[in-house]
């Protein structure tokens, strides 16, 4: 037991330090997340899905199974 | 589907078994955990009705005192405590914080090597259990269906890429119809 004298710890205010730390950790993790998602979820299918459509032939897309012989309907 | 059943009960069965290795060996703080009413290792069979000492982080000022039969002297120091504070000396003070007190919340809280024999023990249970799956295999098991030879899943693969299945961002997107072959 050496009489050695440790700093006074923080006595007041631990919740709201806490509360404050973790309001601020979770408003930015979930507007990061959300902002993430968004951009590469979200409009890269957008722009995937606009992409594909843009010049889509389906009556060329139907000629191509057809003669591939999945059909079983028409050959 | 029965396979992945019996491994889950397996992996479970092994968890539950390192669980209970360490119950079983009393490991640091497993008995803490049963009740609030542990604190010496031989407890007269009454003692479990009375209020009990914990030391608990969660529990901070215990329903008794941690000695319950204080000596001469510390019934002398407990007499001087209804004085005036300031003439108790630092032992003084904390004798009277260890007659209260087991543990501080420092000494309770301190960490431990525990988590290396769960997790280890667990990892062993866990690779027996992988023995048993591979003689279960090689030994119970019938063979797989012809759906996964490597020629059916090539003739599979190609009807799909014919069928033009997803073909936005999912198989058929990833094949080049052009050069026939897979993109780049």
């Amino acid at each position: 037991m050496a009489p050695e004298v440790l700093p006074k710890p923080q006595m007041r205010g631990l919740l709201a330090r806490r509360l404050r730390f973790h309001m601020v950790t979770a408003f930015v993790l979930s507007l990061g997340v959300a902002a993430l998602y968004k951009v590469g979820v979200a409009d890269k299918r957008k722009k995937a899905y606009a992409d594909f459509y843009r010049n889509y032939d389906a009556m060329k897309d139907f000629e191509e199974m057809r003669k591939a012989g999945i059909f079983q309907s028409v050959k | 589907m029965t396979q992945g059943f019996k491994v889950c009960t397996r992996v479970c069965v092994s968890v539950f078994r390192s669980i209970t290795l360490c119950v079983t060996l009393n490991l640091h703080g497993f008995s803490k955990m049963y009740s609030m009413c542990f604190s010496e290792s031989v407890v007269k069979s009454e003692d479990f009705t009375l209020p009990a000492y914990v030391d608990r982080r969660d529990y901070p000022l215990p329903d008794v005192a941690h000695v319950k039969h204080l000596s001469a002297s510390q019934k002398a120091l407990k007499e001087k405590e209804k004085a005036s504070w300031s003439s108790l000396s630092m032992d003084e003070k904390v004798e009277l914080y260890r007659i209260k007190f087991k543990e501080s919340f420092a000494e309770m809280n301190r960490r431990s090597n525990e988590w290396k024999t769960v997790v280890g023990t667990a990892m062993f249970f866990f690779g027996i259990t992988a023995l048993i799956v591979m003689w279960e295999k090689r030994y119970v098991y019938g063979p797989l269906p012809q759906t996964f030879d490597k020629e059916w899943v090539a003739m599979q693969t190609k009807r799909m890429l014919d069928m033009k299945v997803n073909p936005i961002q999912g198989l058929a997107s990833k094949w080049d119809y052009e050069k026939n072959e897979w993109k780049k």
